[in-house]
C-alpha cells in the first residue's frame, strides 16, 4: 500500500518535532500503522527517505518493538496480560478462552464472520503496569481492568457486533488505526473522557482520608545527612545490579 | 615528540602479574596482547568501534587504578587502561575463566556445531576459541536443549550469503557496513534470541566492500557465493600478493589449490589498505581461467590468412621479421595493467629494439592535446615521487586538514582511498571537496562537499578554489587529481598552480594497477625509465650508458591517440599492443572503419592474456601471464613499491618481459633481461634520474566547450563494478553492479519535462542508449551516466565524458 | 510522628477532573514552578540534594547529585528525559500518576529542566498506555497555553519545550541508555558506558534521565522545602513513595507512605491476604528483585532494609502471591518475559534466557532432574554480572531466590510428574465460582 501524500507530509512533520529528525522514527512508524494498518515496505521506504537512513536501519527498528505489526491486525487488537501476576490471577485462562472463542493463535487476526462490523486480533502481552487491576486486558492499548473469561468474551463479541465498548479507565474504544494516530502524536480530543483513576488506585487515599492521615505540614523538619553526598558513597548505597550508569565504578 | 611527552602518554598496568606500559587509551584486551596474553573475543575488532556485545573477553579487575576493583568481570574490549590498573585474565583468575567459559557455553548452545560441513571450519575463531577456552561436553545437549533453527541461508547480496543459525550476532558485519563502508544496508533486525542480521525487504546489501564482512565474520555465518562449499582452509596454499584492479596497491592474500585460485582475501597492511579491499579485488579473479584464455602463440598463416598455432620460437621469429620490415614506423601500446618489470621491458623494447619513442601506456581518452599536458605533468610532478620522498601517502590523507578531489571519484576509482578518506572524516572531521559534476554517494559518505563543475570547466574550478575561503587549502591539505583530468585542457596545470599557491600537496591517482609503474619505467613518448626526460640529451646519454647501447633516440614520440591516428593515416606500419581496447584510446570513443582497415593492413603483435578484438586483427599473438602467474611489482598511486611473488605456475603463458626478450633477441637487439627478477634488478641499477626534471609549461587553458541549446554536457566515468573484462566469470559479482541511470539535477529534470523513473534516450556523438532517469546532486546542464555499465556502455554507444548530448523522454 | 500514609502525589487523585490544569492550579499547582523560577538554579539542585530524594525508578541514586553531574561548562544543549516507560512486571505507579495528575509531572519537568539549564525535555512514555499518553499530551498543551511552558516562562526569560514521545513496546527501554536509543529512533539496545548520559546522553549532549515519580516529587520539595521532605522516611531513604500492592490481597491498591513502611502494615491496610489464604511469596520491587517470603514481612521497605534481606526495594512493586500459586510457574513465566524482552545485544542474556526457559519448562512439566536446579543456579551465575546491562541480572533474580526458598516445590514437580497446583485456584475469579 503506497503512502499517501498527506501521510507523507505528516511523517515529515513528526520528524521536525525533534532536534535531530531520526528521533521521529518511533512515532513515524506508529503513523505508518495508522495509515496502512501495519508496517509496510512502502512505509519503511518513506521513513528511510525522510530520515535519510537506510531501509535496513528502519527495518531493524520496526522489528525490534513489539507494537509494530508486520501483518494486518484487527480493528480491535486485544492484548491479554499473561505476565506472572495477571497469568496467575486469571490471564492465562482468559487468553485460552479468547483463543478458543476467536479460533486464533497468538498475534493473529480472527476471521471476520458474516454480519460482523469489526475484526479482532489477539495477542498475549507482557505487564502493562496495571497489576492492581489484574487480570488486565488491553484493547487498542486502552485498559479493560479486572477481567474474567466471560467478560473478555463479551467484550470481543460486543466489538464484533459494533456495540460501543468503554475502557474501564478511558473513553469508548477507538479503532486500532485511530489509536496508532494518537501514539504518533496527533491529538484525538478524548483526553477528558474516563475517570481520574480507577478504584484500586484510590483505595489508599480513601484510607488516608478516613484516618485523617496526611503528609506533614510544611514546617516539618528532617535532614538527609545520612544520604550519600559523594559519588562513590552514592554508588555504594544504590542498588548495584540496577541502573548501571550510576553504579559503575569509574576509574576517574 | 619529546621524551617527557612520550612518558606522560604511557600508562603502566599489571596484567596477570606482569607490568606493561602502553599508550593511554589502549584497551585492556590489546594491552594484554603486548604481554602475549590472548583474551578470547568475537565482537572485538581493532578497526571497529568497541561494542562489548559478545562478553567473551571478560576479565577480572581487582584494582581499576584507583584502589577499588570492579565488583564484576569487565569486558576487556571496551575498557581502557588506567595507571596502576590490575587485570587478571583467564590465565590467572578463576572468576575470569569461569565467566569466559560461561559465555562460550552460551554461544554454543544455539550454534549448529556443523564444523565438518562449514566453510569456516579450520579457520574459525569460534571453533578455535571453543577448543582453547571452552568445555568438551555440552550441558545444553545433555539437558535436552532444543536449538534455535532458521530456514535456509539467505542472500544479503548476490555474492554474500548468511546462514543465520551460525551467526553469533557479534555485529562485526553491521558495524563494518555502517562505520567503515558507510553502507548500512545490513542491520540487526528482530530482537532477543531471534535477533539476526537482515536487509530491508527487497533492498540488498549492495556495497563495493561487502566481501569484507565475510572475512571478518568470526563464524561461518557469512559466506561468499563464489567460495561457498568449494574448499577447506587446510587444503589451501596462501600467498601474499597485491591487488591488480586499481592503483591502490592493496595487500591481498591469494588462496589457491592445485593451480587454481579459490579465493582472495584482504591482506593486513596498515600503511595501505589496513584490512579491507573492494569486492572487485576480492571476487574478480576468475576471468583468467575462462575459455578464452590464450594458451599458445599464434601467427597469421600467409597462405590462409587465418591465425594458427605456432611454437614460441616461430612466433618470435615472425614478430621480429614483421618489426624489421616496419622499420621504425612502429607504435607500442602496452596498456596500464603491467607490472613495473613488464612495463620496463616494453619501455626498453621500444627504445632498444624498435628504436622509437612511440609508446604510451594510457589506454584511455587523452583529449585534444593527445595527452601532452598530462605527460608533461607526469614527467614534472609525479614521476619519482614516493613515500618518504615527499609524496602524499594514505597516512597523509588520514591527517589532512582538507582533501580536494578533481577528476576522481574515489569510491569508484580508488576504493582504498575512499575508505581512508571516510576514516579521516569520521575521526577528525577532515573535510573533503570534490570538483565534479556530481555529488556522489561516495562523496556523501565522506561528508564531502561538491564544488559543482560542468565537465570541461575543471581548470577554471581549480583556479577558483584558491580564493574559496570555505575550502581553505593549506600545507596540511592534499589535492588528489584523477586521470580523467587529462582530457581537460589546463586542468592539471591549474592543479599544479593551486598546490603551489596554497602549499597543499598534490598527488595523481590513476585507475589501473600498472599505470604508475608505467610512468616510472618510461612507457610514455616523452619519458624514459627513472624519470629521464626524452628531451634531455644528458638523460639519454646516461640511459644509453646504463643500457650499454650507442644511443637512445631523442626523436619525438607519438602518444596513444597519435599512434592510432598514424596507423589510420598509414604513417605507421606496425603496432605492438598489450590488451588495449582501441575504442578506449580514441578521442571519438569509437573505432572507425578506416582504422579497422588500417589495423588489418598493419603488422600487429598482440600480447594478451585472453583473446580480444585485437586477436583477430593481429599477425602474431603471444599469450602472456596474468599477475597471478608471475612475480612482479605494482607501484601504487603513492609511488609505493608493491612487489608480489608468483602464485600459480602456468607454463602456457609467459610474462611480457620474456616475450619481448624473445622477439628482441630474434631481431638481434636484445633488451638484456628475460625475467621479472632480472628486470627489477636492472630497474634498480638504472636508477632514478638525478639530473634536472622536465619542466611543466602551463598550456593555454582553453575555454570549456559550451553545449548548444537543448544539449547537455555528459559527465561519465567507469564505476568500480562494470563491464570490465577482469570481472568476467563471476556472475554474482556482476549481479551487484549498480543499475545504470541517467542522473540529472531536479532543475534539469523539470526543464526537460521528465519525471524521475522515466526511461529516456541519451544521445551523443556515437549513438544513443535508453536509460531510466534519476535525480541527484548534479551540476545544472549536465547529465551523468556510467561509462561502462554491462549492456549499457555509454562510452561506446553514446560518447566520452564531455560530449554534448541530448536527453529525450516520453517514449516508455 | 509522621502519619502511616502521606498522600502527596496521590493527594489529588480523587479530585474531579484531576488531570485538568484548572483542578491542579486550584490546589496550588504550578506554585512551585513560579517559586523555582525565582531561585538560583544551583539552589534548586542543592534543595533536591538536601531533601535526600533518591531515584524512584529502582536504583535509588540521589536525584540532586545526578543533576549536579551535568557539566554546565559544556557548550552543548542540555536535555531532561523522563523515563515513563514503566514496564517492570508488578510496577504500576507512574501510569496511574500520569493518568490522574499529569500536571504534577509537567511541573516537575519544568522545575527540573530549569535547574539543569535544559531548554528541551522529553517524556518517553511506553506506547501501550493510550489514555495516559492522551492525558500527558493534553496536560503539556494546557501548560503551554497557560504559559507554564514555551518561551519566557512567566517572564523569567527561561524557555522550555516538552515533547511527549510514545514508545513502541520494549521493556529494555526502561534502561536509560536503551531509552535514549529509542528516543533517537534506534533499536532500544543499551549503550556502552562511559560516556555516561550526564556527559554524553541524548544526541551526545549532557542529559539527565529521571523516573516519573522522581520528577513528580520535585514540586513538593520546592514548595515545602528539603527539610519537609527529609522529615519523612528513614535515615538513608528519605521522603514518601508510592507502594503498589497487587495480587492476592483483599484490596489491591496504591499507598503513598514514607519509605520504611513494612509489608505487614501495607497488607493490613489492604484488608489482609484474600480471605482464607496465606502469604507465600512476594516481590518487593518488581520481578527483577529477588523474591521474599512471609519471613520478611517486617523488614522496613526502604533501600537499606530490603537490601539487607537480600533483595532490592526497586519500584516498590509489591506483587503478593498466596499458597495457591505455583512458584515454578510464576518463575517460568517471568523467565519467558525476560527471554521475550532480551534485546539480543549480549550473549549471556540472549542465550542464557533462552536456555533458562527451556530448563524451567522441563522442570515445570516434571520432566527434569534434581540436577537441573544446580544447572539453573550455575546458568544464573554465568549471567549475573556478565551481561551488558541489568536486564540479564534481573532475569536471574526470581530463579535463584525461588530455588533458595522453594527448592522443595521444584522437586515436588519432579515427584508429581508435573505441576501439583490447580491454576484456577489462584485466579481472581476463583472465589466467585467463575470457570474458564
Amino acid at each position: 500500500m503506497s503512502i499517501e501524500s498527506q501521510t507523507y507530509d505528516e511523517l515529515v512533520e513528526i520528524s521536525q518535532r525533534y532536534p535531530e529528525k531520526r528521533s521521529g522514527l518511533l512515532p513515524m512508524l506508529h503513523l505508518v500503522q495508522s495509515a496502512s494498518g501495519q508496517v509496510t515496505a512502502e512505509g519503511i521506504k518513506a521513513c528511510a527517505e525522510i530520515l535519510e537512513i537506510s531501509e535496513a536501519e528502519v527495518s531493524g527498528v520496526a522489528t525490534f518493538y513489539t507494537m509494530y505489526k508486520r501483518r494486518p491486525v484487527g480493528d480491535y487488537h486485544v492484548g491479554v496480560c499473561t505476565n506472572t501476576l495477571c497469568a496467575v490471577m486469571g490471564g492465562d485462562l482468559i487468553f485460552e478462552r479468547l483463543k478458543d472463542h476467536l479460533d486464533v493463535g497468538n498475534d493473529e487476526t480472527a476471521d471476520g464472520r458474516p454480519g460482523d462490523s469489526a475484526t479482532i486480533s489477539l495477542e498475549h502481552i507482557e505487564c502493562n503496569a496495571a497489576c492492581d487491576y489484574a487480570p488486565v486486558m488491553m484493547v487498542n492499548w486502552e485498559f479493560l481492568d479486572n477481567q474474567t473469561p466471560e467478560s473478555a468474551v463479551s467484550v470481543v463479541d460486543d466489538l464484533r457486533a459494533g456495540k460501543p465498548v468503554h475502557s474501564t479507565r478511558g473513553p469508548k474504544l477507538v479503532t486500532w488505526k485511530e489509536a496508532e494516530r494518537v501514539l504518533a502524536g496527533f491529538n484525538d480530543g478524548l483526553a477528558d473522557e474516563g475517570p481520574s483513576a480507577g478504584p484500586a488506585s484510590l483505595v489508599g487515599l480513601k484510607i488516608a482520608r478516613e484516618n485523617s492521615w496526611t503528609a506533614p505540614a510544611s514546617n516539618a523538619a528532617g535532614t538527609a545527612t545520612a544520604v550519600a553526598d559523594t559519588k562513590q558513597a552514592a554508588v555504594e548505597q544504590a542498588d548495584t545490579s540496577r541502573a548501571e550508569s550510576e553504579t559503575l565504578a569509574e576509574e576517574s | 615528540m619529546t621524551a617527557e611527552l612520550v612518558k606522560t602518554n604511557q600508562v603502566t598496568v599489571t596484567i596477570d602479574g606482569i607490568q606493561v606500559s602502553v599508550p593511554a587509551d589502549t584497551l585492556v584486551i590489546r594491552a594484554a596482547e603486548e604481554i602475549g596474553v590472548q583474551i578470547p573475543r568475537f565482537c572485538d575488532h581493532p578497526l571497529l568501534a568497541p561494542a562489548g556485545a559478545c562478553r567473551q573477553c571478560l576479565v577480572d579487575i581487582p584494582d581499576a587504578g584507583n584502589g577499588r576493583g570492579f565488583p564484576k568481570p569487565q569486558a576487556s574490549c571496551t575498557l581502557p587502561v588506567a595507571e596502576g590498573m590490575v587485570v587478571n585474565t583467564q590465565a590467572t583468575s578463576p572468576v575470569a575463566d569461569k565467566a569466559q567459559q560461561g559465555v562460550m557455553e552460551f554461544l554454543l548452545i544455539n550454534h549448529p556445531l556443523d564444523c565438518p560441513v562449514c566453510d569456516k571450519g579450520g579457520e574459525c575463531p569460534l571453533q578455535n576459541q571453543a577448543m582453547s577456552n571452552g568445555q568438551g561436553e555440552s550441558r545444553f545437549a545433555e539437558s535436552g536443549g532444543v536449538k534455535r533453527v532458521f530456514p535456509k541461508p539467505i542472500n544479503l547480496a548476490p555474492q554474500v550469503l548468511l546462514d543465520r543459525e551460525r551467526c553469533i550476532v557479534c555485529q562485526r558485519c553491521t558495524r563494518f557496513a555502517d562505520e567503515i563502508a558507510g553502507d548500512p544496508f545490513i542491520a540487526l533486525v528482530e530482537r532477543g534470541a531471534q535477533q539476526q542480521i537482515g536487509i530491508a525487504e527487497g533492498v540488498e546489501f549492495l556495497s563495493y566492500f561487502s566481501g569484507n564482512t565475510i572475512q571478518i565474520c568470526p563464524v561461518g555465518a557469512l559466506t561468499s557465493a563464489a567460495y561457498r562449499f568449494r574448499s577447506r582452509p587446510f587444503d589451501l596454499v596462501s600467498s601474499a600478493s597485491i591487488a591488480d584492479h586499481d592503483a591502490c596497491g592493496s595487500a591481498i592474500r591469494v588462496d589457491h589449490r592445485r593451480g587454481k585460485v579459490m579465493r582472495r582475501m584482504a591482506g593486513d597492511d596498515r600503511d595501505v589498505n589496513e584490512e579491507w579491499i573492494t569486492d572487485k579485488d576480492r571476487f574478480a579473479f576468475v576471468s583468467t581461467r575462462l575459455d578464452d584464455r590464450l594458451t599458445h602463440p599464434q601467427v597469421r598463416d600467409t597462405e590462409t590468412g587465418e591465425l594458427r598455432a605456432a611454437s614460441w620460437p616461430e612466433a618470435f621469429a615472425v614478430a621480429a621479421r614483421g618489426l624489421a620490415a616496419a622499420k621504425k614506423k612502429v607504435g607500442l601500446l602496452p596498456g596500464g595493467r603491467l607490472t613495473a618489470e613488464d612495463a620496463y621491458a616494453w619501455s626498453k623494447f621500444a627504445r632498444v629494439t624498435v628504436r622509437t619513442n612511440n609508446i604510451d601506456f594510457r589506454a584511455r581518452p587523452l583529449g585534444a592535446d593527445h595527452g601532452a599536458e598530462e605527460a608533461a605533468f607526469l614527467a614534472s610532478t609525479v614521476v619519482l615521487g614516493a613515500p618518504g620522498a615527499g609524496a602524499v601517502t594514505y597516512a597523509d590523507l588520514e591527517t589532512a586538514s582538507a582533501v580536494l578531489l578533481a577528476g576522481l571519484e574515489p569510491e569508484d576509482e580508488a576504493g582504498t582511498i575512499f575508505l581512508r578518506l571516510r576514516k579521516a572524516n569520521r575521526a577528525t572531521g577532515a573535510r573533503v571537496f570534490a570538483i565534479s559534476a556530481v555529488g556522489t554517494r561516495g562523496l556523501a559518505k565522506v561528508d564531502g562537499t561538491l564544488l559543482p563543475t560542468v565537465p570541461g570547466a575543471e581548470a577554471a574550478a581549480l583556479a577558483a578554489v584558491a580564493s574559496n575561503s570555505d575550502v581553505a587549502l593549506d600545507s596540511h591539505s592534499v589535492i588528489l587529481v584523477g586521470e580523467r583530468l587529462a582530457v581537460v585542457p589546463g586542468a592539471l596545470a591549474a592543479a599544479v598552480e593551486l598546490a603551489r599557491s596554497t602549499g597543499a600537496r598534490l598527488a595523481w591517482v590513476p585507475r589501473r594497477a600498472g599505470d604508475r609503474g608505467a610512468v616510472e619505467t618510461g612507457c610514455l613518448p616523452t619519458l624514459l625509465p627513472g624519470g629521464r626526460p626524452v628531451a634531455d640529451a644528458m638523460a639519454r646519454v646516461d640511459l644509453a650508458e646504463a643500457w650499454g647501447v650507442d644511443a637512445v633516440t631523442g626523436k619525438d614520440g607519438l602518444s596513444g591517440s597519435q599512434i592510432l591516428d598514424a596507423l589510420r593515416d598509414g604513417d605507421l606500419n606496425a603496432l605492438v599492443v598489450g590488451g588495449v581496447d582501441p575504442a578506449d584510446v580514441l578521442p571519438s570513443g569509437g573505432v572507425d572503419k578506416k582504422l579497422r582497415k588500417a589495423l588489418k593492413k598493419a603488422f600487429v603483435i598482440s600480447l594478451e592474456v585472453r583473446s580480444s578484438e585485437f586477436t583477430e586483427l593481429a599477425d602474431v599473438v603471444f599469450p602472456v601471464a596474468p599477475a597471478s602467474d608471475k612475480a612482479g611489482t605494482f607501484i601504487n598511486w603513492e609511488g609505493r613499491v608493491r612487489s608480489f611473488p608468483k602464485v600459480l605456475d602456468h607454463p602456457s603463458s609467459l610474462p611480457d618481459v620474456r616475450v619481448l626478450a624473445g622477439i628482441a633477441e630474434e631481431r638481434g637487439r636484445s633488451i638484456g633481461v628475460r625475467t621479472p627478477e632480472q628486470a627489477w634488478a636492472e630497474i634498480v641499477k638504472v636508477g632514478p634520474w638525478s639530473g634536472e626534471r622536465a619542466g611543466f609549461e602551463a598550456p593555454a587553458s582553453a575555454a570549456a566547450p559550451q553545449p548548444a541549446a537543448g544539449q547537455l554536457v555528459l559527465a561519465s566515468w567507469k564505476q568500480l563494478l562494470d563491464d570490465g573484462r577482469g570481472q568476467d566469470g563471476d556472475e554474482h559479482l556482476r549481479a551487484s553492479v549498480r543499475p545504470p541511470v541517467a542522473l540529472v539535477s531536479a532543475g534539469t529534470l523539470t526543464s526537460l519535462g521528465l519525471t524521475a523513473g522515466d526511461e529516456v534516450e541519451l544521445a551523443g556523438p556515437l549513438g544513443r542508449l535508453r536509460l531510466p532517469v534519476a535525480v541527484g546532486e548534479v551540476a545544472e546542464g549536465v547529465v551523468w551516466a556510467p561509462a561502462s555499465a554491462p549492456g549499457a556502455s555509454v562510452r561506446h554507444q553514446v560518447g566520452p565524458a564531455g560530449s554534448a548530448v541530448t536527453l529525450v523522454g516520453g517514449t516508455k | 510522628m509522621t502519619d502511616v500514609l502521606t498522600p502527596v502525589l496521590t493527594d489529588d487523585w480523587d479530585a474531579a477532573q484531576s488531570w485538568k490544569l484548572a483542578t491542579y492550579e486550584s490546589r496550588g499547582g504550578y506554585g512551585a514552578l513560579k517559586k523555582a523560577l525565582g531561585m538560583n538554579q544551583d539552589d534548586i539542585i542543592t534543595a533536591v540534594k538536601d531533601s535526600g530524594l533518591r531515584g524512584r525508578g529502582g536504583a535509588g541514586f540521589p536525584t540532586g547529585m545526578k543533576w549536579s553531574f551535568i557539566p554546565q561548562d559544556n557548550p552543548k544543549p542540555k536535555y531532561l528525559v523522563v523515563n515513563a516507560d514503566e514496564s517492570e512486571p508488578g510496577t504500576c505507579k507512574d501510569i496511574p500518576l500520569m493518568m490522574a495528575t499529569p500536571h504534577t509531572l509537567v511541573e516537575g519537568v519544568a522545575i527540573s529542566s530549569y535547574a539543569i539549564r535544559a531548554n528541551k525535555a522529553f517524556i518517553y512514555i511506553r506506547g501501550e498506555v493510550l489514555h495516559v499518553i492522551r492525558r500527558v499530551q493534553a496536560a503539556v498543551a494546557e501548560a503551554y497555553e497557560a504559559g507554564h511552558l514555551g518561551k519566557n516562562i512567566h517572564g523569567s526569560g527561561y524557555d522550555l519545550d516538552i515533547v511527549v514521545h510514545a514508545g513502541a513496546g520494549a521493556y529494555i527501554c526502561g534502561e536509560e541508555t536503551a531509552l535514549l536509543e529509542g528516543l533517537e529512533g534506534r533499536r532500544g539496545q543499551p549503550r556502552l558506558r562511559p560516556p555516561f548520559p550526564a556527559v554524553a546522553g541524548l544526541y551526545a549532549s549532557p542529559t539527565v534521565i529521571n523516573n516519573v515519580e522522581s520528577i513528580a516529587s520535585v514540586p513538593s520539595i520546592i514548595a515545602h522545602g528539603a527539610e519537609w521532605f527529609a522529615s519523612m522516611g528513614t535515615e538513608k531513604s528519605k521522603g514518601y513513595g508510592i507502594f503498589s500492592l497487587s495480587g492476592h490481597v483483599a484490596n489491591p491498591c496504591q499507598y503513598e507512605a514514607p519509605l520504611g513502611i513494612t509489608l505487614r502494615k501495607l497488607i493490613e491496610l489492604a484488608g489482609g491476604i484474600r480471605a482464607g489464604h496465606e502469604l507465600k511469596f512476594w516481590t518487593p520491587g518488581g520481578s527483577s528483585t529477588p523474591l521474599l517470603t512471609a519471613d520478611h514481612l517486617d523488614i522496613p521497605l526502604d533501600f537499606e532494609g530490603v537490601s539487607g534481606a537480600g533483595s532490592m526495594l526497586g519500584t516498590r512493586a509489591l506483587q503478593i502471591f498466596d499458597e495457591t500459586t505455583c512458584v515454578v510457574r510464576a518463575v517460568l513465566r517471568w523467565t519467558e518475559f525476560y527471554k521475550h524482552e532480551s534485546c539480543g545485544k549480549c550473549t549471556p542474556c540472549r542465550e542464557g534466557t533462552w536456555w533458562l526457559t527451556q530448563t524451567l519448562t522441563r522442570l515445570e512439566k516434571g520432566q527434569g532432574t534434581p540436577g537441573d536446579l544446580d544447572l539453573l543456579l550455575d546458568q544464573c551465575e554465568n549471567i549475573l554480572g556478565r551481561s551488558f546491562c541489568a536486564l540479564g541480572d534481573g532475569a536471574t533474580s526470581p530463579i535463584s531466590s525461588s530455588i533458595q526458598y522453594f527448592r522443595e516445590e521444584y522437586l515436588a514437580h519432579l515427584e508429581h510428574g508435573g505441576c501439583p497446583f490447580d491454576p484456577l485456584a489462584s485466579t481472581a475469579f476463583a472465589i466467585e465460582g467463575a470457570n474458564a
